[in-house]
């Protein structure tokens, strides 16, 4: 039998780039196929190509073994392909049944909406599926996890055979990747298949059936999850050997930098996000904070940068309370601050380079003179740190928007390291970028540790705070659960920490010498 | 050789490639297009076209070609200047006639001198984030602030009267200015409700003004007094040229705009406010500070627009005085990018069109309105730059740059 979807030879150039370089991919009925690359590699291009959003410069589209001809979405949506995209194409202001049958509408006699059909049919889809969508919730209302299931839908419901999932899991919470995880399995059980767009290898080990590695616009190799391993994949993917194991020596921690004391946040709808929460870090350690997304700490990093001020408590940073300090004066202390959503809050994309790198100094000499501004310096100091941070760009002087997600984290990484800093306050500093880029970014934190910095580590991936943190403190609804050592801390206990589960002394024994077993073998 | 010339050859594809990406030229085009297409109209409604074309096709089009030609000839007579006339008057030598044949062209100029203080209030607002529809507001206090100035305080030379007129305008613009951005910073009351409110609070309170404190008792209509010799804004010619030193002191004002955005470090928080306030506050800016004091630059500008008509031109205040400067101004601000350059630019297109159409209509019996018509189809062009590059086939820009960014209704 022909397979479900087949490209062959798919070439792409763009102006100075040849985006897709004669690919070749199958995909079968009922698997789950991982398309695997870095940001950049082609990928969404080639599933633009396939979804019809590009006309391809050379090469054949083969569905069910019959040629293709995709001019428009409309056309693949007829060939049974449909995509979800990393940004949701919803309306929020709509219903889930409004959502889906946008497009596609059920019609009663006089052009009125038949909504009832369709909610039925969204409810018979969410029983197969298993996907428990209530077709009457408006969007704005659910969950980010709930609003990727309506985009499913609206795929199931078009009936769709082949579907593109372009980083699906970005979005979600663990808990919402593991439910995400199920959903595919029982899709590809009722004979779909699924392309699944990542760079995220973990993920492709733990659902790929078969795995197209892609770099620079070519299929470098196509394998399995049994019979790769991850560093196999990532060195693929990279093109070079590259090390998933952070190197570091022993921490030498210094004298108390930083500390909390019973403090207490609000959040922007004025629920209490943290609560009465304590800890230090010391210089030359990383304080590695665990918790699922939406356990206060935002809110916390929120507080101790002077973004928002906390109700109780007390923030100390080198003896002095900055509880109530704006969050100029706590960087003029010597802090810094990475901040979770680079451009919401760390960049002014339409910006050069050479700007966004002074955007927290461009008051102080040598940038500016009294009140003026000396932007010649400001570009000098762009060329170097371009060149000293290994920023991938042409020209310091255009905008930073121009820049990949990993250049735009090292225009960040750049900015606060390249200053004189006691304290960094890191968050989420890999979120969504590639495996080159997280190992440059876990090496610079590594060596700036190295050098008496005291480091605040927050992140939801636990594989990263469990491999850079000296100390890990694992928060559960705003509260501090228990810090534990690094060293001794097994990813089980973490685990059942950040569920809020707090085992007894006897079950952490347990964990503990196991860690130590696996760690002899 | 060969090989020179293939380079020669590159570098202006080169050129040409970079060139037919560029905004410019999608506004020269878009100028040009709307010129034709504002030809296409007038040729539609003048009567003597439809008679031309009942005698014959060819006598039509060349009915219609005419009369376009001719609104245009007048157009540009009466906004630069009738060059015949021109020539002949610096012939003859007489002074008056060569005021007289040169006046369109400095007219222009006048008229396009409230277009750049208003024009640069609302280029500075867009670039710290803010829309000030209240412009128009903004102008009619300063030019009741201005007129006061001018007229009750007395006893001063005119070195420091001309000056402290201007300011007076400035501080009732800004004042006028600064209520909206106190409540966006303070309250996050969107600016562009409280503008619009604020124009309307300050059309009627400047007609009660002119009914009762400010009226002129011998006068029947609602009118101030004139303003004092030492305060009107010294003319660089004799009658009947109006041209007066406002235009460069509207000139100066976009070259200090200019340096403020771009060269002080207050500029620098202004454009991250206006781009990314998130970012801006990450940076130690405070926001509400930039926010409330873009509000009142913007509101001073356009209050120096609304003095310096009074005090170059009207040298007294009447009901209605501004012809919806304030609203043009937020149209030639997008015009010209938000930049200050541009802003004079299309300052000066403004001016010029609406200064040619009254001699259009004169001449030709063209109505003024084909020139609302033209300014509109230029704008949209500009406005919808996609439909220019198809028409004329030219490339995407490589980046498209995010000049202004307004915050949500949320924001």
């Amino acid at each position: 039998m022909a397979p479900v979807l087949e490209l062959r030879g798919i070439t792409k150039r763009f102006p100075g780039v040849l985006a897709n370089d004669h690919i070749n991919l199958t995909i079968e009925k009922g698997e789950i196929h991982a398309l695997l690359g870095e940001n950049g590699a082609g990928k969404t291009t080639l599933m633009n190509i396939l979804y019809g959003l590009y006309n391809p410069d050379e090469g054949e589209i083969f569905v069910n073994g019959e040629k293709l001809n995709v001019s428009s979405p409309i056309d693949a949506i007829k060939a049974g392909v449909g995509m979800i995209h990393q940004h949701f194409m919803l309306v929020p202001v709509f219903t889930v049944t409004d959502n889906v049958m946008l497009g596609e509408e059920y019609v009663k006699a006089g052009g009125v909406l038949d909504r009832v059909k369709a909610a039925n049919k969204i409810r018979e889809i969410s029983n197969i599926y298993k996907l428990d969508i209530n077709p009457d919730a408006y969007i704005s209302d659910i969950p980010v996890g709930m609003q990727q299931r309506v985009e499913i839908i609206k795929l199931l419901f078009r009936e769709a055979n082949i579907i593109i999932m372009d980083e699906p899991t970005a979005v979600l919470t663990p808990q919402e990747v593991e439910e995400l995880f199920k959903i595919m399995h029982t899709m590809v059980e009722q004979g779909k298949s699924i392309i699944f767009i990542t760079h995220k290898l973990g993920e492709v080990m733990d659902i790929a059936d078969r795995i197209t590695v892609i770099r620079s616009g070519k299929v470098v190799g196509s394998t399995t999850p049994a019979e790769s391993s991850l560093n196999d994949l990532a060195s693929m993917m990279v093109g070079r050997e590259v090390s998933l194991e952070v190197e570091k020596t022993e921490a030498k921690p210094g004298e108390v930098i930083f500390s909390i004391q019973d403090l207490k946040v609000l959040d922007p709808l004025g629920a209490v996000a943290v609560d009465d929460m304590s800890f230090q870090v010391h210089a030359g350690e990383v304080l590695g904070i665990a918790g699922v997304q939406g356990n206060g700490q935002t809110e916390l990093v929120r507080a101790i940068t002077g973004l928002e001020h906390a109700i109780e408590g007390e923030v100390r940073f080198l003896g002095k309370n900055i509880t109530k300090l704006s969050p100029r004066k706590i960087t003029e202390i010597g802090s810094a601050h990475i901040p979770e959503d680079r451009q919401k809050d760390g960049l002014v994309l339409s910006f050069p380079i050479s700007d966004n790198l002074v955007l927290n100094t461009y008051y102080l000499a040598p940038n500016a003179k009294a009140f003026w501004m000396d932007y010649k310096q400001i570009l000098d100091n762009g060329k170097n740190l371009v060149e000293n941070f290994d920023i991938r760009t042409p020209s310091p002087m255009i905008p930073v928007s121009n820049l990949s997600g990993g250049n735009q984290q090292k225009v960040i990484v750049a900015r606060e390291f390249s200053r004189p800093i006691k304290f960094l306050v890191a968050s989420q500093p890999t979120r969504g970028l590639d495996v080159g880029s997280i190992e440059y970014i876990h090496k610079q934190l590594i060596q700036k540790r190295d050098e008496g910095c005291a480091i605040l580590l927050v992140s939801t991936e636990l594989d990263e705070v469990m491999q850079l943190s000296d100390r890990i403190a694992v928060v559960y609804r705003g509260k501090v659960l228990d810090i534990l050592d690094a060293k001794s801390a097994s990813k089980e206990l973490v685990g059942l920490l950040m569920a809020g589960i707090i085992p007894s002394e006897e079950e952490k024994k347990k964990m503990v010498s196991k860690k130590k077993q696996i760690l002899m073998t | 050789m060969e090989n020179n010339n293939e380079k020669k050859h590159n570098s202006l594809s080169v050129f040409w490639d970079e060139f037919s990406r560029s905004n410019i030229l999608v506004i020269i085009l878009a100028i040009f297009t709307g010129i034709i297409l504002g030809g296409v109209l007038v040729a539609f409604t003048t009567n003597e076209v439809y008679d031309a074309f009942r005698v014959s096709l060819w006598s039509g089009i060349e009915a219609a070609l005419k009369t376009a030609w001719n609104t245009y000839v007048s157009l540009f007579n009466g906004s630069v200047g009738n060059p015949e006339k021109i020539r002949l008057a610096f012939e003859s030598g007489n002074d008056l006639a060569i005021r007289r044949a040169i006046n369109p062209f400095f007219e222009s100029l006048v008229q396009s001198t409230p277009y750049i203080f208003g024009g640069l209030a609302v280029a500075l607002g867009f670039r710290a984030g803010l829309f000030n529809i209240g412009v128009e507001g903004q102008i009619f206090i300063g030019a009741v602030t201005g007129v006061w100035a001018g007229y009750a305080i007395t006893g001063l030379p005119a070195i420091i009267h001309i000056p402290l007129a201007m300011l007076f305008g400035a501080l009732g613009g800004g004042i006028w200015g600064f209520v909206p951005g106190f409540l966006k910073a303070k309250t996050g009351a969107h600016e562009v409700i409280v503008t619009i409110m604020m124009n309307y609070i300050a059309f009627r309170l400047v007609d009660w003004l002119l009914k009762f404190p400010m009226y002129d008792p011998n006068e029947v209509t609602p009118k101030t007094p004139w303003i004092l010799e030492t305060a009107k804004l010294p003319r660089l010619f004799e009658n009947p040229v109006r041209f007066h030193i406002g235009f460069f002191i509207a000139i100066l004002m976009a070259v200090l705009v200019y340096l403020l955005l771009f060269k002080t470090t207050l500029g620098f928080e202004l454009r991250m406010v206006g781009s990314n306030p998130n970012a801006a506050k990450y940076a130690g800016v405070k926001i509400t500070k930039i926010t409330i004091l873009a509000m009142v630059l913007s509101g001073a500008l356009a209050g120096m627009a609304g003095a310096n008509e009074i005090l170059g031109v009207n040298y007294r205040l009447l009901p209605a005085f501004s012809s919806g400067y304030g609203f043009d101004s937020i149209a030639l601000a997008l015009l010209g990018k938000t930049h200050p350059l541009g802003v004079i630019l299309s300052s000066l297109l403004f001016g010029f069109l609406r200064n040619g159409a009254r001699s259009m209509q004169l001449a030709v019996g063209v109505p003024v309105d084909i020139v609302s018509i033209l300014q509109a189809l230029i704008l949209a062009f500009i406005a919808a730059p996609a439909i220019i590059r198809t028409i004329y086939r030219l490339k995407e820009p490589k980046h498209e740059e995010t000049l202004v960014t307004l915050r949500s209704w949320k924001g």
